[in-house]
């Protein structure tokens, strides 16, 4: 039994302990040092993920190898952005409370034990570990009738999900006498043999792990809570659960039930056709932008969804190089969206970014570049991130798919450039607040990542390619 | 008189998974019933792992309920949590309600 495997996760949940102690005992306000100390910990927790060696521990339960370092890592990431961004807007709307970074930090745990899940059992104690300490952010503004609203909704919708969930996989163990991914595995290898009830569990487990990606026809749950939590949350909400729920669809699929594939495939082919098209069309009459990326985010679920329905460590490479440039591209856009303050008050609507390119040309181009790599045009970091998919498509024969991805993105291009064409083309309104520093050099950072990553696309490709080769074989 | 089946226990936590799903889905009045009819959906999860696991003679059915158990707990308290939140601002709870945005 190999438990130093676990380390990262061990460490980060005794540090979110002693991080919650801290903060109890502390008479005067400890937000700041908080925050701090939880992104340290994500950092300590990044250095021993990347020194972790492959293999698993606690009797097969937990599992570490390329395919987890790679989503651990960017889960780390998306979750210290989201914080990073929290602190200054918290501050301005009163909610700035230590409990946030600490709810962070053991949603973040719960993601790290998703993405090493090697039984069902950790699946479900990790992804309701995760959930539990979401639904606490979702209501975060407890103050604020929208926010608590979207807390309700999404506690709702995920126990249901949770439930369905749950339900397939006690017919998976049931039908299959064994939780374990490996077993499974070696009990399916003759598909045609498959009990029906199995197959059933399947399309649960696939049901309720859809309603955690926000795949159509789950994803009525999404754009309500992207709106209704507070900003940071949203950010945080639309980054990191999203690539641990991607990650730990991929490793159910692509371990213990690769070879059910034609069990499950036209699922996920539906979904995903769904998914792009819904996030294509339902997000042209938006007028509220954290409810646009709402729908853009169920979109390129959609597009992630291509790579898992080609069922192949092509697709699943596809799929890590999308997320990891989904997490970038979607933080620096919710970074701009959180500097849309005018007198310390929040605005939402894309009328007010009128005229962004004259009161502030940074911030107007650096939204442009991140809705041109949503929209997929070529150079920027969306549009590798989308070819990677369509060809893992196209190899795989899988056209139709690869087509109706291509249309869905150019109907989509036309919601994102509306953006830019309010920014640059109509009459100015009245300037945002200043911003934060944090928030501008998050900007930059991800702003940069998203335009130049054409230049340098190796070491996350090479990464992702060393990472897919785990699944599927 | 015929001896209880496995296929007897599957029924009943079919139906309670039925009874779970449309209870959230088909209920206008009040969202504490939405949190029953989650209970139900994780009760009915729980009779069928434990009935695989007597007849698989296996533990690990057992233990999973038992995780099902705690986690359940947990997350009855946020949803009441939050359920208390959301009346002290809109004073009900009534499900029709829960319409500030629309979705």
């Amino acid at each position: 039994m190999n438990w130093t495997l676990a380390l990262p996760e061990i460490v980060l949940a005794v540090l979110g302990m002693a991080i919650l102690v801290f903060g109890v005992l502390r008479k005067t306000d400890s937000t700041q040092l908080a925050t701090m100390f939880v992104i340290g910990a994500f950092l300590l927790t990044g250095l021993l993920v990347g020194t972790r060696e492959a293999g698993f521990a606690f009797q097969g339960q937990f599992v570490a190898d390329a395919f987890a370092t790679f989503n651990k890592e960017l889960i780390l990431l998306g979750g210290s952005l989201a914080l990073i961004l929290s602190l200054d807007w918290n501050r301005s709307q009163g909610i700035a409370r230590f409990e946030y970074p600490v709810l962070v930090l053991f949603a973040t745990v719960g993601m790290l034990i998703m993405v090493s899940a090697s039984n069902l059992m950790t699946l479900y104690l990790g992804l309701e570990l995760q959930s539990l300490a979401l639904y606490v952010l979702a209501a975060f503004a407890r103050d604020n009738l929208r926010s608590s609203e979207a807390g309700l909704k999404y506690f709702v919708l995920s126990g249901l999900a949770s439930g369905l969930l749950l339900y397939g996989i006690s017919l998976v163990y049931g039908f299959s006498g064994t939780m374990d991914f490996q077993a499974l595995h070696a009990s399916l290898m003759k598909p045609a043999e498959a009990p029906a009830g199995l197959i059933v569990g399947v399309v649960f487990v696939l049901v309720g792990l859809a309603f955690k990606v926000s795949a159509v026809p789950f994803h009525m749950w999404t754009p309500d809570v992207y709106e209704g939590a507070p900003t940071p949350v949203t950010v945080f909400f639309a980054t990191a659960p999203k690539v641990a729920a991607m990650a730990l669809l991929l490793r159910v699929m692509g371990t213990s039930f690769a070879e059910l594939v034609p069990a499950w495939q036209s699922l996920v082919v539906m979904m995903s056709i769904g998914s792009m098209a819904l996030g294509a069309l339902a997000a042209i009459g938006q007028s509220n932008i954290k409810r646009l990326m709402a729908y853009s985010s169920i979109g390129h679920m959609g597009y992630a969804l291509i790579g898992l329905a080609v069922g192949s460590s092509d697709g699943v490479r596809g799929v890590l190089v999308y997320m990891a440039v989904y997490v970038l591209m979607t933080a620096g856009t919710f970074a701009c969206i959180l500097a849309m303050k005018r007198k310390g008050q929040p605005v939402e609507n894309i009328s007010d970014l009128s005229g962004l390119a004259t009161n502030d040309p940074g911030l107007a181009l650096a939204l442009s570049v991140f809705m041109f790599s949503l929209a997929g045009i070529p150079l920027m970091a969306g549009f590798f991130a989308k070819l990677y998919i369509f060809l893992a498509a196209v190899k795989a024969g899988l056209w139709a798919l690869a087509v109706i991805g291509v249309l869905a993105s150019v109907i989509g291009a036309f919601y994102y450039i509306r953006v830019i064409k309010v920014m640059y083309f109509d009459a100015p309104a009245e300037a945002f607040d200043r911003r934060p520093p944090a928030l501008s050099f998050v900007v930059a950072a991800t702003g940069l990542f998203t335009a130049f990553f054409f230049l340098f696309p190796a070491p996350v490709v090479d990464a992702a390619e060393l990472a897919s080769r785990v699944l599927f074989r | 008189m015929t001896a209880v089946t496995l296929n007897h226990y599957l029924i009943v936590s079919a139906i309670l998974l039925t009874i779970g799903v449309f209870g959230i889905f088909l209920n206008r009045k009040n969202v504490i019933v939405i949190l029953m009819a989650i209970e139900l959906i994780l009760l009915a999860v729980n009779l069928n792992l434990v009935a695989f696991s007597a007849v698989l003679n296996d533990l690990a059915g057992q233990i999973m309920a038992m995780l099902v158990l705690t986690v359940a707990a947990a997350e009855a308290a946020i949803g009441l949590a939050i359920v208390v939140v959301y009346f002290r601002n809109r004073g009900s709870i009534q499900v029709e309600d829960v319409n500030l945005m629309k979705g």
